[in-house]
Order: C-alpha cells, then structure tokens, then sequence
C-alpha cells in the first residue's frame, strides 16, 4: 500500500490562502490503514480547518480515490456541496488526490506526503522494500531487495560505511548487504554474490508508467 | 609512461597523500602544500566532493596538480553522476593528462552538506572500475567504439574493518575482476589490526597502499570513534595525545612512529592528513620520507 503523512496545518493554509471553502475527501483504503485520511482523520480536519475561519461544505470517503471512475461517481454524488466550494482538501496519496484533480474543476490540494509503497509490518510500523523499479532483480539477491533497501542501491555489495549492521545514512535501519549475506550464508548460495552485477536497466522503470493490457477483459 | 604506477615496480615503499580541491575557487592555499610535498610523494589523491561537502571538482585541481609535476590520482564517486557524465568526465581526464583514478561509491549525500541532493548512484564502484577498463579497451557502455583509447591506472578503496569481513573480501576481488589494480585502505592505527589485515588478503594478487591518519585532537579521536570507524582508535593513543601540550604535534608524531614501524611490512602507504594537510610537509619530514 501507499504510505502517506499528512501534511502540517501550517502547510494546508498556506496551499489553500484566499480559498475560503473547502471539501474533504478522505480514502477508504491506504490513508485510513495510515491514519491520515479516514473518517475520524476527515472529521479531525474539518473541524481544524471551521477554527481556522474556513467552511467546510462537506466530505466524503472515497473507497479507493486511485479509482478514476469510482472517484469521478463519488464526486458527482456531491455536486452540490463540491459547486460551492472553492477547494477541495485531499486526504490520500499523491495518485487518489490527482484522481480528484482530473475529476473535478475546482482547486484541488494535497493534504498528505506520499511517503513509499509499503508493507505493512504491525500496527503502524511501515516498511518500503519494493520501489517498482521496472525490472525485479531480488531472485539474485536471496529475495531481499538491493535497489530499494540499500540506500544508494548497490548491487555488488556493500559501501563499507554501515556501523554495528546498520546503514551509514539512518542508523535505525539495517543494512540490506548485511541482510543479503546473511541471508545468502544460511542458504549456501554466497557463491552468487561473486559474479559482478551489470549496471541496472532504468529505462525499464521510466516515468510516468503505462500498461494497457488489451487483451483482458472484465 | 605513468610514474605513479612505476612507483609500485621501482620503490620499496609507495607513498601517496590526499590534498582535497579547494572549498572555493582560490587554489592558492591548497597548490602550495601540494608544492613543498612535490617529489617527495608518489602520488596525490584528489578527493571528490569528499564525505558529500561540496569543493572544487577533482578533475580540474587534478590537472593543476599534474602541471605542477605531481602524478595526480584523481577519486571518483558514484554518487553525483551518471553513466554519461562519469565516463565523459573519464575521456575529459584522459586529455588532460590525468593518468590514475580511485574509484568508490561515496558518502550519501544526506550525511553532506547538500542533504537535499538527489543521490544518483546510477553505477556502483565495481560497475564503474568495470566500464573504465572497457573505455580502456576503446569501447563505451553503450557497446559503442570510442575514437581514441584513453590509459588509466585504476584503483579502489577497502575498509579492512568492515564486518563481515568475508562480504568486504568477496567485493574486493570483485574490483579486482572488474579491473582494480590497486587498493587505498581505511586508515589502521596500531599493528595488531594491521597484521590482521595482511594475513586476510594473503594470496589476493593486488597493490595496497595502507589509509595513515594523524590524529589531530583528542576531539577529533571521539568523532572518528564515534561517526566513521569499525574500529576503534586505541585508549593508549588517546591518552597520549590527551596527555600532550600540543594535540597536533603529538598525533602527527604517532603517525609518522607508526609510518616507520610498518615500512618494509607494506608495500606502501596513503597519508589522509583530514583537516592538517598544511601539515603534510612537517609529517613526512618526521617519517622520514
Ligand atoms: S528489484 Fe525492483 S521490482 Fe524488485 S523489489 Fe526491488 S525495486 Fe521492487
Ligand atoms: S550502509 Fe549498507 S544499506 Fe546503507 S548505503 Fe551502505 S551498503 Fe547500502
């Protein structure tokens, strides 16, 4: 899922100065999961945003904003309050409050940061392990990701800087190069770390991604 | 005829020091300790943007060295430039007479002084030190042809200390096949660790200059202790220069005590003087170099 924080209030103002009616959408899927834009996330901003001196015309949860059409659905279900307001405050991921944007003709703001694709570990502990480079390569590396999880996406090893297993830019994360050798040490395969790794594909992973897949139907 | 790399032939002991690009455009200050250090060391090493402070590029301070008389080894970072930039930047230094290039990855920005740069590291240093030695060849990373050759000596960095230390000695010989001739350490501090180095790259058929590092002050000791080393900096070491009445000349004294202890154990060394470099003259004097 998508990892998001919600941006200060401070930062929500200043967006939106001069706008002096706002409506919120919330989503029903990774914001609520991060506590940044579900119902209770919604209801919290709103009633900042009535003690600011701005109007709230409404807010709805979408299940899942990164649904054009659901989202386009969901919002002609509000015309009414979305025709009085002059902007709406998007509580989800960069790609839920461009969904919104596209849909809807007002101005539209982010109200969160979208962090990393992640993975869920317990009750709010978020973890980013994949960044979609286009080209998985973790099959060489014991199924633990070199791209994403080493922080300059070494794939030969590592930069010699970790301290006590940890990385030299955040030592409150692993290195993953200790991770990969211990992982590849218990399955005997260190023998696959020896090879020297080809400089990565990046055009595989060029933005902004597309795929169409003809063919499948419903 | 590259003089640097003869050095590893004709002398018993190699000795190459860091001067870093100057943090401005005046190359006044940095150009004179190069001058009083000139013939007397092997090699200079020019950092590159060292530990992600922003200087002048090492290609340019490479070639005033170089016409200074100087055999400049000019470091190479992964984490400014990508494959374009770094192998146009290799046939840049090849015209300018630039003959020896140390390859690393590099500190992550974020621990620099541009923490908000975006880190590239589109190639790593084994993926680099390879791509050099196919430009050598004459062909680009495209699989292209190049128009002329260019000729560099090439090096690499290891951090003896790193544990596991197999996963440091399976990267080593990784450089070593992807084209690294010779090697600069971490710097050591006392025998033991040093021995245990040496007995760890027995048979691996490679150059290494071992890292010196005066300790210019007992602040200086917990910072390294703290932020950069594996190992720590010994207490006797500590304690001596903490007892000293000049911390500076005390730690250069240790450095070049040490320097003369390990001569004809090593086959050379790398003086990385961090912050005294006005001081290289005064340290390789008491080396006896
Ligand atoms: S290699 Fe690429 S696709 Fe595979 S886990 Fe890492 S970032 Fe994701
Ligand atoms: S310390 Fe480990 S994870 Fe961090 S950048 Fe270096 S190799 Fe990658």
């Amino acid at each position: 899922m998508i990892i998001t924080k919600q941006k200060s209030l401070d930062e929500i103002l200043g967006m939106m100065e001069g706008k002096k009616s706002v409506f919120i959408v919330g989503c029903g899927e990774c914001a609520t999961t991060c506590r940044t834009g579900g119902e209770k996330e919604a209801a919290e901003m709103s009633a900042k945003l009535i003690e600011k001196g701005k109007t709230v015309t409404g807010s709805v949860i979408i299940t899942a904003p990164c649904l054009e059409l659901d989202t386009r659905r969901v919002l002609r279900q509000n015309k009414d309050a979305i025709e009085k307001t002059e902007a709406i405050l998007v509580l989800a991921c960069g790609a839920g409050t461009q969904s919104v944007a596209e849909a809807a003709i007002c101005n539209v703001y982010p109200g969160c940061d979208s962090l990393f694709l992640g993975n869920v570990f317990r009750h709010q502990h978020f973890y980013e392990k994949c960044s979609t480079c286009g080209e998985c390569v973790i099959g060489y590396y014991g199924g633990i990701c070199p791209v994403t999880r080493c922080s300059k996406s070494l794939l030969n090893g590592p930069c010699g800087g970790s301290m006590q297993g940890k990385c030299e830019v955040d030592n409150k994360k692993e290195c993953a190069w200790i991770m990969i050798y211990e992982r590849m040490k218990k399955t005997n395969s260190l023998d696959n770390l020896t090879k020297v790794f080809p400089a990565k594909n990046h055009s595989a992973g060029t933005s902004p991604g597309m795929v169409i897949n003809a063919g499948i139907r419903g | 005829m590259n003089l640097f790399k003869e050095a590893f032939d004709k002398k018993d002991f190699v000795v190459t020091a860091e001067i870093p690009p100057p943090k401005g455009s005046n190359v006044i200050p940095s150009l004179e300790i190069a001058k009083k250090v000139l013939g007397k060391v092997d090699g200079v090493n020019v950092t590159d943007n060292q530990r992600g402070i922003m200087r002048m590029c090492p290609l340019a301070f490479s070639h005033l060295l170089k016409e200074m008389g100087h055999n400049p080894i000019m470091q190479v970072c992964t984490r400014d430039r990508n494959r374009l930039a770094l192998q146009s930047d290799m046939l840049g230094a090849s015209a300018l007479g630039i003959e020896n290039i140390c390859i690393m990855t590099g500190d992550h920005p974020k621990l620099g002084n541009h923490p908000d740069a975006k880190p590239v590291f589109d190639l790593d240093s084994v993926q680099l030190t390879k791509a050099i030695k196919e430009l050598k060849k004459g062909v680009n990373m495209a699989g292209k042809k190049l128009d002329g050759a260019p000729e560099f000596f090439i090096g690499g960095v290891i951090n003896p200390f790193f544990e596991p230390v197999e996963l440091e000695l399976i990267k080593l010989r990784k450089k070593i096949a992807a084209g690294a001739e010779f090697f600069q350490t971490q710097p050591f501090f006392e025998r033991e660790s040093l021995d245990k180095f040496i007995e760890q790259v027995k048979g691996i058929d490679t150059k290494f200059l071992i890292g010196i590092s005066p300790l210019k002050s007992v602040k200086m000791i917990d910072f390294m202790n703290e932020k950069v080393l594996n190992k720590k900096i010994p207490d006797a070491i500590k304690k001596r220069i903490e007892a000293s009445e000049n911390q500076t000349e005390e730690g250069i004294k240790i450095a070049a005590e040490f320097i003369r202890a390990i001569r004809g154990l090593v086959k050379g060394i790398h003086i990385m003087p961090i912050g005294i470099e006005s001081y290289l003259p005064h340290m390789l004097e008491e080396a006896g170099l």
